[in-house]
Formats: C-alpha cells, structure tokens, sequence
C-alpha cells in the first residue's frame, strides 16, 4: 500500500507522572484509510498515549500534527474540533438518557432548542454508510454492552470524527459481536478515516489491522508492517521483551468428586435463572464453563460462592453438604472464589490492599483475636503475598483501586490460594489482562490442579479454556447442554453448543 | 363528614391549595435543577430566608414590590454561586457545604434585619401583593376564582412549570444538565464545560428559590418573621424525591402537600378542639413521609448525584 500523508502524526511525545515514564519521545502516525495496532502489555503506556491524542493529559514534550499542520490539543473538547474520536474502554454514556441525547449532548441547537430533527438525519445517515443502526429513542441503559459501544462510535462519527480511536473495544464483547465490529471498522477505513485499534488480542490484531505500533515500557520497541503475515509470537516476543511459551497442561489423575451440584435451580434474579444444573469436579481436574455471557454463569458462580441460595437441588464440597448458602459455609468447607468483577465483588477499592486481601477471612483467629483486628498479622500476611505474587504496588497500604486490573488480579488469586482452597471458582480470570499476566494467572492455576485442588473456570475466551481445561461444559439458557473432554472439543463444536444447537453429554 | 366535604370544595380551599403551593413550586424546581445537574442544595432552607429578608427590606425601603422580588431573585442567585463555588468549583463536600449555606444565610438574614429594623414591638409590614384578577378566566366558575384571582407570583409559578420542563428536555443546556447529573465524565468527553454547567444549573435553582422567598414575605404574610420558611425548604427537598427529579411530578408534589396542609388548616379550624392544633401540623409531613416510602421506593436518584467532578489525573 503506498503512504499517503499521514492523518495524524505524533512526535516525540514524552510524558512523565513524577518518577514514572509514561511515554519516552514516542512516535506514531496514522494514514487516512488505515488501522493501526497500537499493543503493548499494561503500564506500557498506550492509555497515557491516546489520552495525551486527546487532550486529557498535556505532554511534557513532543508535538502532535494533523495533516502536516502542528496542533495544541489541551482537551477533549479541543480533540474533538480536530477530528479525533474516542471510545473509551469504560463507556461516556449517560444510562438513563435516549440514544440520541446521548448523542446530541454539547452539539448547539436550532434556535435555543435541541436539533431532533437533524440528529435524527445525520444518525441515519451514519446507519446507512456503515452499518450501524441504533434506535434513537431508547434509554442507553436498555442496550446490550455491544449496542452501547456502536453508540460509543456513532457518537464519535456524529462529531465528525477523522480518527477514531478505540481501547481494547473487544474485551467486552461476545464472539459473534466481534466479527461485526470488525466490518464496521472496516468499512469505516475504506471510506477514509484513520483507526488505532488497542488490544491484547494479537489474533484480532493480526486479522484488522494494517500496521502496528508496539510499546514497552513507555517507548516504541518496533513496529510491524504486515500483521497479517506475522505470528503471535512473534509479537508477543516485542511486547514483552522475551518470549513467551503457552502454559503446557501436563496429564493429572483426577480423584473423587470435591464439588457437585445435584439439581440446582434458581429464581427471581436479575439474568439468567439455572434450571436443573447438575456438574461435579474432582480432584485435581480443571473444569471449563464456557457459553455466550448472559445464559446463567453469573447465577451458577452466585450458587457456588455461596451468595446466592437456590430453589432447589443440592451442592456438596468436599463430600459435605452445603445446607445453608452463605459465603462463610462454602469457605470454611474449602472454596476459595475469584469473581468476575474485581472492582466491586472482588475488593474494596477504598480501602487499603491490605485490609481488601484478608477481607473474606477477617474473622478467623489468624487476623483477629476477642473481637479486636490484629494489624500488624493484616499487614505482614499483605507484605508476603506482595512479595510472592509480585503484585507491582507500593506497599500493603496503598488503596487497592489504585492497582491495575492485573495485579489486582494476583492479590485476589494471592488471597484465596494462601489458604490452600480444595476447590477454587473463577470467573472471567484473564479478562483484560496482558499476556504476562495472563500467563502467570495460568501457572498457577495449573500448579494448584497439580497439588489436587478442584477448579472451575467460567469464561467466554474458548481459546483459553481449551489450553487449561480437562473438561469443557457448555451453559445455554440457564442448563449445562453438553461437557466435552477438551482432547475432543474444537472451537467449532463449542461455538455450535453455544447456540443451543448440539446437545451432548 | 358532610360539612367536611362541602368545605373542601369551597372556592376559598382550592385557592389556598394554589397559595400554599407557590413557594414549594418555585424551591422545589429550583431544588431539581441543582439536583439533576448533581449537586444537592441543602443551602435551600437559608437561601430562602434570606432572599425572604431582602426581597422584604427592599420593597419596605424602596417601596416597589417588583424591586423586592429583583433583590429575592438576586439573593438567591448569590447564596447559589456561594454553594457552587464550596461544592462544584472546589468539590466539597455538598451535604457539609448545604448546611454551611443554610445557617450562614439564616443568621445573617437575622442580623441584617435587627440592623435595618431594629427591636420594635410590632414587627414592621408592607403592603403586599394584591390579587390580580385576569380578564375572562377568572370568570370561569370554580376554577376562575380559584386558580385566575391569584397573586402575580402565582401565575409566574404556574408558568414556570412548563417553561422548567422544556428547558431542562428540549434545550441543549437542559441535556448538558441532565448529562452532568448522570455521567460528567461523559459531558466532559462531549466537550461540555462539567463546572460551569453544574455552576449555572445550581445558580437557576437559587434564582427559583429566591422566588419562593419573596413570595412568603411579600405575598403570603407581608412581613418578615424569624419562621416565615419554617421548613418548607426541607420539604422541597422530599418533594424533589417524591417527584422523581421531574418538573411536572415535582410540581404535582408540591400541590400534593399544599392539599394536605391546607386540609389541615381547615381541620384546626372546623372544631375538631378537643384535639391538640399541633397534631394536626404534623399531617402533612406525616403525609409526606409516607408517600415517599410507598411512591419513591425505585426512585432513582441522578447516577452522579453528590460526586464532584475532577479530570482524571495521575
């Protein structure tokens, strides 16, 4: 593909937040009709970089040019006269408002009133070049996770957006909503405008874009011009600076059953209710719940953590019988859980990591004693799982929300493996991590199944269950249609159970 | 219970219903404004007293009644720019803040009335607003009387329900509003100015609670006494809730309670004697509490309600 003048060009840009290198004379440029790949693990930068595109953060050095002309953006509002988009990994929406309020929000009316008429044309117009229809008047708060993203980019269309810039848009997303993401994406770059695409996936990476940036550290550690002819691995190896083998599942000899559900079924919740769930692990065996996120694996981790007590059915760990549901019992029988959102079920964001890693064990003699809290036990647990599990904080004290996604990720894997649980329930535990730690998630899940802990990994990412599971089961509507031996199960017979179409047991 | 009936369908009951629900009208749109842009007013109790003191002191000096709901209005509009300069440019806290404003407010409209008045044995009075009749209407039978021989202040309430309800859904500064209330971080990322915004927003509420002010000292009692608000910022504040954040049920909150309280000062008054007046001043809070637990239960408050705004920085 021949070069045409770049849409935009980012020189030199360098951005220090006190002793931390954020960005170190970064460069980066985007043609119009290009997607550009912008990886890297977390903390290498690429958030500060795209917030300095737009306007969030002004650069300590560097320059910013826009079409060969040298621009000062210092907010977003600045970012969106020149053109540049944003869809934020968290979404800017406002729930309780229409679509189109949410789109007409800061756009000057007609005569002192709001343009309905106008927005209602220029949204489909949108709908019609790219494919992205939405119904305007509908609260945001009634769409689907992918239906508020394709209002995240019609939004910035709307603006008349030249760039548009997306962060890791497909970790919240299910399989079948990412393929047409990618035809809007793509079609939106045949029509001329720029794209950077962030994510960790490098085989979405490989398949969308044209070329690659890649940050380490803080600096450019290569770039890649034909993604599509590049392995995995090979970019795995610049993002990380070494390279990176998959976690290797040795055979393991399961034993007796740990944890069994008999019959579960639930009621009267929000989601997906269970209807007449039965599954059993065994010891040292890793079981994969795989299915498309809203048929019910929300209330069977409930069930199982012991928050949620279910109509009917019964549920054994460790040969004992659950009588009561509370998270308390299901722990002291030997269940440690990490659950799907770490922000709000997982730790207290608040308050300091120390306080957050010892949380589901406050009351036990190791952290207490006659009703009075033991500190210096709190913090001296908190400093050795730090240390441990290289959790990259500043000391136990520091607020826990202050930690990114994957280290958060090893306090809580760090907090229930302390105490040697015989089985362990995980939901999503790689969603949004980078591929270190990623990995490291793995190890150590591998290890536990070594040492004859019973897991279960709900998850969406079959790619990821097929390397750590030994079982694979299938949720479609609230029932578990089908469980594979992984040595038999392909994606494509997963993906196919997943639609409800194959039963099979 | 017959004479009970005839007397709540008295033309003079409807009209008191209409006069006692003018100065919760004005405070509790003027309330929803600071609250849908998510900051909450609990100034609202003081700035009423002491617009109720200005707007009083001006029109006894000046002799213009107008002029005395210039100095209310312009009351309200400084004790709102004080409550948005603590909560929204310095993002104190809003609750700490609100009680500040009020007991700030309230002693100073004291000790600006003991200035100007001195202690005298009879408090001073003004000549306040007559009812003004309007032409035709007021000739309707039942509603004429009731709703269209009413003080000026009445009708610019009745007006400004609508005019709220269309500012705040079919202007673009009511979405900006309304976005920085429920995600600023949304606005802000739409280029919409999250300070001013919530700045203005808090502004326009103290302007309408001003109002409210002006009407008790000047239209309702023609004087200023220590209790001329005597709570009825505080309701507002339930009536806010119980309107669930919108014009139209915040006004329809307000005339709610106003039936209440006025079916009230009809029981004190119809001879029920042998039970204490204070048991019956009690009904229309009373009231309140209980439709507010039965009506606002999923209630949902603006999603950024109490959260100051910073950009995010490292």
């Amino acid at each position: 593909m021949s070069l045409p003048a770049p849409l935009i060009e980012m020189r030199g840009i360098t951005k220090h937040f006190g002793a931390v290198k954020a960005n170190e004379a970064v460069d980066l440029s985007v043609a119009p009709g290009e997607i550009l790949g912008l990886l890297g693990e977390n903390g290498a930068g690429k958030t500060t970089l795209m917030n300095v595109l737009f306007g969030a953060y002004a650069p300590d050095a560097g320059e910013i040019l826009i079409q060969g002309q040298k621009v000062r953006i210092t907010s977003s509002a600045d970012a969106l006269a020149a053109g540049i988009g944003m869809v934020h990994q968290h979404f800017h929406l406002a729930p309780r408002l229409t679509v189109l309020e949410n789109l007409l929000i800061g756009i000057p009316g007609k005569t002192g009133r709001i343009d309905r008429a106008g927005g209602l044309a220029r949204l489909a117009e949108i709908g019609r070049q790219h494919g992205l229809t939405l119904d305007p008047d509908l609260p945001v708060s009634a769409l689907s996770v992918g239906e508020q993203q394709r209002l995240e980019i019609v939004k910035a269309l709307f603006r008349g957006a030249r760039l548009l810039i997306l962060d890791e848009p497909t970790a919240v997303l299910a399989p079948s909503e990412v393929d047409g993401l990618f035809s809007a994406l793509r079609s939106m770059a045949a029509q001329g405008l720029g794209i950077i695409f962030i994510s960790h996936k490098l085989n979405e990476v490989r398949a969308l874009t044209h070329r690659c940036t890649v940050l380490r550290h803080g600096r450019v550690a290569g770039r890649v011009d034909d993604p599509a002819n590049t392995t995995s691995s090979e970019m795995a190896t610049l993002m990380c600076g070494h390279e990176i083998v998959p976690p290797a599942r040795g055979p393991s000899t399961p034993g007796a059953d740990v944890l069994t559900l008999d019959g579960i079924s639930t009621s009267k919740h929000s989601g997906t209710p269970l209807r007449d769930v039965s599954l059993a692990v065994r010891t040292g065996e890793i079981l994969g719940i795989a299915g498309v996120s809203g048929n019910g694996q929300r209330a069977l981790a409930e069930v199982i953590s012991g928050t949620r007590v279910p109509d009917a059915g019964q549920m054994t760990i460790a040969g004992q019988k659950v009588s009561r549901f509370s998270p308390r019992e299901v722990q002291a029988l030997g269940l440690g859980r990490i659950p799907e959102d770490r922000m709000t079920t997982g730790l207290v964001t608040n308050l300091p990591l120390a306080d957050s890693m010892v949380l589901p064990r406050i009351g036990t003699t190791a952290f207490s004693s006659k009703g009075l809290l033991k500190p210096d036990a709190i913090r001296a647990f908190a400093e050795a799982q730090i240390k441990a599990y290289d959790i990259r904080c500043p000391g136990p004290m520091t607020r826990a929300g202050a930690l990114s996604g994957g280290n958060l990720q090893k306090a809580l894997l760090a907090r229930e493996l302390a105490f040697d649980p015989k089985v362990l329930i995980v939901s999503q535990p790689t969603r949004g991590l980078d591929i270190g730690a990623a990995r490291f998630i793995h190890e150590k899940f591998l290890a536990m199944r070594a040492k004859g802990c019973g897991i279960v990994v709900i998850g969406e990412d079959l790619e990821e269950l097929l390397v750590l599971c030994d079982r694979i089961a299938v949720m479609y509507e609230g029932r578990i249609v089908g469980t594979l031996d992984s040595a038999d199960a392909t994606i494509a017979r997963l993906g196919l159970m997943m639609t409800g179409a194959e039963g099979h047991s | 219970m017959s004479a009970v009936f005839e007397q709540i369908f008295q033309v003079g009951f409807l009209a008191a219903i209409i006069r006692i629900a003018t100065p919760l009208a004005f405070a509790t749109l003027g309330e929803m404004f600071s609250e849908r842009a998510g900051v909450l007013n609990l100034g609202i109790e003081g700035t009423m007293l002491l617009s109720a003191m200005t707007g009083f002191t001006a029109a006894s000096l000046s002799g213009s009644l107008w002029l005395g709901v210039l100095a209310a209005v312009l009351t309200g509009m400084l004790m709102g720019a004080l409550h948005a300069l603590f909560t929204v440019v310095l993002g104190l806290s809003q609750h700490v803040c609100g009680i500040g404003v009020t007991l700030f407010s309230s002693g100073l409209a004291y000790f600006l009335y003991r200035l100007i008045f001195g202690q005298q044995s009879v408090p001073p009075n003004i000549k306040g607003f007559q009812t003004l009749p309007i032409p035709v209407l007021s000739d309707i039978p039942v509603l004429g009387p009731a709703v269209f021989n009413q003080f000026a202040l009445v009708y610019m309430a009745i007006l400004a329900i609508p005019l709220a309800a269309f500012v705040l859904y079919r202007t673009p500064w009511g979405l900006s509003v309304r976005m920085v209330g429920e995600n600023p971080r949304a606005a802000d990322s739409a280029g919409v100015s999250v300070i001013a915004t919530r700045f203005q927003a808090v502004v326009l509420g103290g302007a309408l609670m001003g109002l409210a002010g002006a009407f008790l000292s000047m239209a309702q009692f023609n004087a200023f006494t220590f209790g001329v608000v005597s709570g009825r910022g505080w309701v507002a504040i339930a009536l806010v809730v119980f309107g669930r954040w919108d014009p139209w049920r915040s006004a329809g909150a307000a005339l709610l309670f106003a039936f209440v309280d006025a079916l009230q000062l009809r029981m004190q008054a119809s001879g029920l004697g042998h039970i204490p007046y204070e048991a019956f001043l009690m009904l229309p809070f009373i009231f309140t509490i209980v439709a507010m637990a039965v009506m606002s239960r999923n209630a949902v408050a603006p999603s950024a309600l109490l959260k100051p705004f910073r950009r995010e920085e490292r």
